[in-house]
């Protein structure tokens, strides 16, 4: 691998002893794991191209006892690590040798739910789709659902600002969410946003939500709840040009209609999820539309009607409307199992996750393609057609000598391209390690150090989460260095850091 | 106020800022001034951004707009209007909330003052749909951060500081923001002479139904006129119809749920998007509370004498009251919330701080994120 993660400290690696005895002290019993076997399944997250054993591993069940881990190594000068159920795609949960990982399972609590206000209180450890069951039988749900649903935590989801099918109407993780309770690095707890609409000053929340685990470690989160829709329904949509499938998502959304979920797959994502589930995808189109409608059924029967005209109107050849759940369901069975569908045809696959203005859609596909032939690896396409987020998966087979070098210098590119036609790196599965070290493709030096000055004023010893997201390092102190003037400084009346 | 500059471009705004970080001064951005009597006055010079103005990028179908700062909104919300979109969270002009005519508000002024209206309490607020944005810090220095797509967690989210900033972490020098589909059809409905807790708990019930409602407000009963209560559907017609007869089973309990014609409803909406329905005279609170405390907040304001009004099914409370802040506050924190002081007397906002002081730790927290972007202070005129 030709990741480069900051240097291990060797005075933290020769004091390992002492900092298990110090975290037992907090954490008690079971709670601190440093047995190497214990500690293999915590040595990579969803990105498993990467691995590194951490130091040790700590699982505090309390806020008491996160603050008083992390005041602990803030004193002690020891990085630490946070991970929630460690589903994350760019490695924001690969641990370090020398440093803590402070797993948040143990915190696996709905505290509150209120109908009134239409919020449920909930621990990080709590996973997405607990959140939705915790709330489904008085018709509410949490809208935000990742593919991984099952396993991710909330304080995950908070950390990477997560989506999923539904975002383009509901919007990201960062919609969802009023307030949470957080550890900074030097142990102190506090408590931004609540169960009201704004916060009372600066916006700190939206920073938080969204930090990979930069900023602080995540003990509590508020979120928002929604009345479950009445109906939904799905088009299965096929065209034979991918530019049919792209104007006809266009034309929708000029319409003046959002979707509740929008996704376009091509031909070799159809024929691998087809192939895995067999739920009568077409394959003889270049690409496919799901398209699900949501609301009062007056809604959706009015809306599948427009749809279908759109769709005709833009070439499709084949159009199914969902008449029952089973069908509505079996539509998407074979989007939500892309993933796997994939790995049946190639050993290995790597998830990417640009996005991209949608009218670049035919040119960014047909580049792909190019750079698929260029590299010599088969690639589909998954895409949440809707808001422009492109996940291409790169197929390529670790066993072989160079293809995992291969595969990532593909992905690069494919993000390089995403970039260079007005869109971003990730969408939604966050930078991470992954595209660490492709943050200047998007940004300026000036763009990154003004990032690294907020992660400053929250961790000015970069002691949390050190080697994501930022290519380089700087130290706070250059980073804040001070304007002085003809010797002096201004405004001397205004605290500093 | 003496001007510093009037730039016109982004060049000359960071000229000004590094300018005004030699001279040891301060800078206070300004946009249209139609929040001018917010907070205190403003000392140092003003930064006024009225020249960074016009269209930078729409593309409809994509639901993104990049625009300058300094585009009256009133621009915007006409071009958006023109391809059948809006900007979601219904920004206004606080123009009249101040006695002024409007049409001086910038977007972004309203931006950065986090405006939004009654559809925020469903359509998010300025800080869910700024999506990216280009910017002057303290240091002078240009930086930009988001992106120009509506799906992006690329480095920190850095807008989300912006949309509520009041102009004290950075110049706003461009600005994307999402846009989305004008809804076809607009319904209003009212309940009446409900009191506030009964229209609290109306609310809440017609929020939490299927019927997915954009807005619900509140006037309560005032010299004999019986109270409102209002919910706003939208959508497509036939879906709006469905949803309405939905509300009449739901909230069947509290009385008759009556159609209001097209232009009362937005007689109504526009009422409370400009605080018509209070009076003009006295201090401005705007109190954000959870729904759930709306009522108990409202029985305060009853005490103290107040006009007010309840926006956001509960959640939001204008009041309008003079030489109470100490009671607003303490019924602000009592309810889990805060309390701003939008618009009072010299003589009050001498006393009373606009912004509800945050707690302790985090008062230092926001501080030190301040000095993350503005380490000399030149944007810290002390208005707040
Ligand atoms: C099969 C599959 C499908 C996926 N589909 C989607 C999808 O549709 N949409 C999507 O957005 N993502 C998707 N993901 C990515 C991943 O599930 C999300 O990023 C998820 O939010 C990670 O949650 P986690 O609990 O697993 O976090 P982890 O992987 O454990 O950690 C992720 C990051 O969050 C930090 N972190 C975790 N908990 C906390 C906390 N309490 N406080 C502070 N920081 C914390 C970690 O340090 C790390 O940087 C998918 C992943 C897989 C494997």
């Amino acid at each position: 691998m030709s990741l480069v993660m900051p240097e291990p400290d060797l005075t933290t690696l020769a004091r390992r002893a002492e900092i298990v005895a110090a975290l037992r002290a907090i954490v008690p019993g079971e709670g601190v794991i440093d047995d190497p076997d214990e500690l293999v399944p915590y040595e990579s997250d969803g990105l498993t191209a990467y691995r590194q054993p951490p130091l040790l591993a700590v699982l505090p069940g309390t806020t008491a006892e996160v603050s008083a881990i992390l005041a602990w190594c803030h004193a002690n000068q020891v990085r630490v690590v946070p991970r929630g159920s460690g589903t994350s795609l760019s490695g924001g949960a690969l641990p370090l040798a020398d440093a803590v990982l402070l797993g948040l399972g143990k915190f696996n609590k709905i505290l509150d739910i209120n109908y009134v206000d239409r919020i449920a209180v909930v621990q990080p450890g709590v996973t997405n789709l607990a959140d939705t069951r915790a709330v489904e039988d008085a018709g509410f749900y949490y809208a935000p659902d990742p593919s991984s649903q099952i396993a991710c935590s909330i304080g995950g989801n908070v950390a990477e600002n997560s989506g999923g099918v539904h975002c383009l109407k509901y919007g990201l993780t960062t919609n969802n969410v009023l307030g949470c309770e957080f550890v900074m690095m030097d142990g102190e707890v506090v408590r931004i946003g609540g169960t009201q609409l704004d916060p009372a000053g600066l916006d700190l929340l939206g920073v938080v939500v969204g930090s990979e685990g930069l900023l602080g470690v995540v003990t509590e989160v508020t979120v928002r709840i929604l009345p479950k829709p009445e109906t939904a329904r799905a088009l299965l949509i096929g065209f034979s040009t991918v530019e049919g499938a792209g104007q006809c998502v266009a034309d929708t959304i000029a319409a003046g209609i959002i979707p509740a979920g929008m996704e376009m797959m091509d031909r070799p994502a159809i024929h691998a999820a087809e192939a895995f589930v067999n739920v009568g995808y077409p394959l003889d189109v270049d690409a496919l539309l799901i398209v699900e409608l949501d609301g009062v059924g007056a809604e959706c029967d009015h809306l599948l009607g427009e749809i279908e005209r759109i769709a005709l109107a833009n070439g499709a050849v084949s159009v199914r409307m969902s008449v029952d759940e089973a069908e509505r369901v079996a539509f998407w069975a074979g989007r939500k199992a892309a993933f796997p569908a994939v790995g049946r045809i190639s050993p290995d696959y790597y998830c990417m996750d640009g996005t991209i203005p949608r009218r670049r859609l035919r040119e960014v596909l047909e580049r792909i393609r190019a750079l698929s032939d260029l590299y010599g690896l088969g690639v589909a396409n998954v895409f949440h057609a809707g808001d422009g987020n492109l996940h291409p998966l790169i197929l390529y087979d670790a066993n072989v000598p160079g293809e995992l070098n291969r595969a990532e210098a593909f992905g690069s590119d494919i993000l390089r391209l995403c970039v260079e036609v007005g869109g971003v790196l990730t969408g939604e599965h966050g930078v991470g390690v992954e595209k660490r070290d492709l943050m200047p493709e998007m940004f300026t030096d000036a763009d990154l150090k003004q990032q690294q000055r907020l992660k400053c004023a929250f961790d000015p010893k970069s002691l949390l989460n050190p080697g994501k997201v930022f290519p380089q390092l700087h130290r706070c102190a250059e980073l804040g260095r001070m304007h002085v003037h003809a010797g002096r400084v201004t405004h001397p009346d205004l605290p500093r850091f | 106020m003496a001007e510093a500059a009037f730039p016109a471009s982004e060049s000359d705004v960071a000229d000004a800022v590094a300018d005004a970080v030699r001279a040891g001064e301060r800078l206070a951005i300004t946009g249209g001034g139609s929040k001018a009597g917010s907070g205190g006055d403003l000392p140092g010079r003003a930064l006024p951004m009225n020249r960074l103005a016009g269209v930078v990028d729409y593309d409809p179908a994509e639901l993104v707009l990049t625009v300058r700062p300094g585009t009256p909104l009133a621009k915007v919300t006409t071009l958006v209007a023109g391809e059948r979109q809006m900007l979601a969270f219904e920004p206004f002009d606080h123009g009249p909330v101040f006695g002024r005519e409007s049409g001086a508000a910038t977007i972004g002024g309203v931006v950065a003052a986090g405006v939004a209206g009654s559809r925020r309490v469903s359509a998010g607020g300025a800080r869910d749909h700024l999506l990216g944005l280009r910017a002057v810090s303290g240091r002078g220095e240009i930086f930009v951060a988001g992106a120009k797509v509506v799906k992006n967690v690329t480095g920190f989210d850095l807008p989300k500081l912006a949309a509520g900033s009041w102009g004290r972490l950075f110049a706003m020098t461009e600005l994307t923001l999402k846009v989305l589909p004008r809804p076809e059809t607009t319904a209003t409905l009212f309940l009446s002479r409900l009191d506030p807790q009964e229209a609290v708990q109306a609310m809440a019930a017609a929020m939490g139904s299927q019927a997915v409602v954009a807005c619900a407000a509140h006037r309560p009963a005032r010299d004999g006129e019986p109270s409102l209560t209002a919910l706003r559907l939208e959508g497509f017609a036939p879906s709006v119809a469905a949803r309405a007869a939905m509300l009449e089973r739901v909230l069947a309990d509290y009385g008759p749920l009556n159609h209001a014609g097209e232009i009362e409803g937005e007689d109504f909406w526009a009422g409370v998007r400009t605080l018509a329905l209070l009076p003009l005279a006295p201090a401005l609170w705007r109190i954000n509370v959870p729904p759930s405390a709306g009522a108990a907040v409202a029985a305060v304001m009853e005490r103290l004498g107040a006009a007010w009004l309840m926006d956001w099914a509960g959640g939001l409370i204008w009041a309008a009251v003079d030489g109470a802040g100490e009671e607003v506050r303490a019924a602000a924190d009592r309810a889990g919330g805060h309390a701003t002081l939008v618009r009072s007397s010299a003589q009050e906002r001498a006393t009373v701080p606009a912004f509800h002081p945050p707690a302790p730790g985090l008062a230092a927290l926001e501080e030190r994120v301040r000095r993350a972007f503005d380490p000399d202070g030149v944007f810290e005129t002390g208005r707040f």
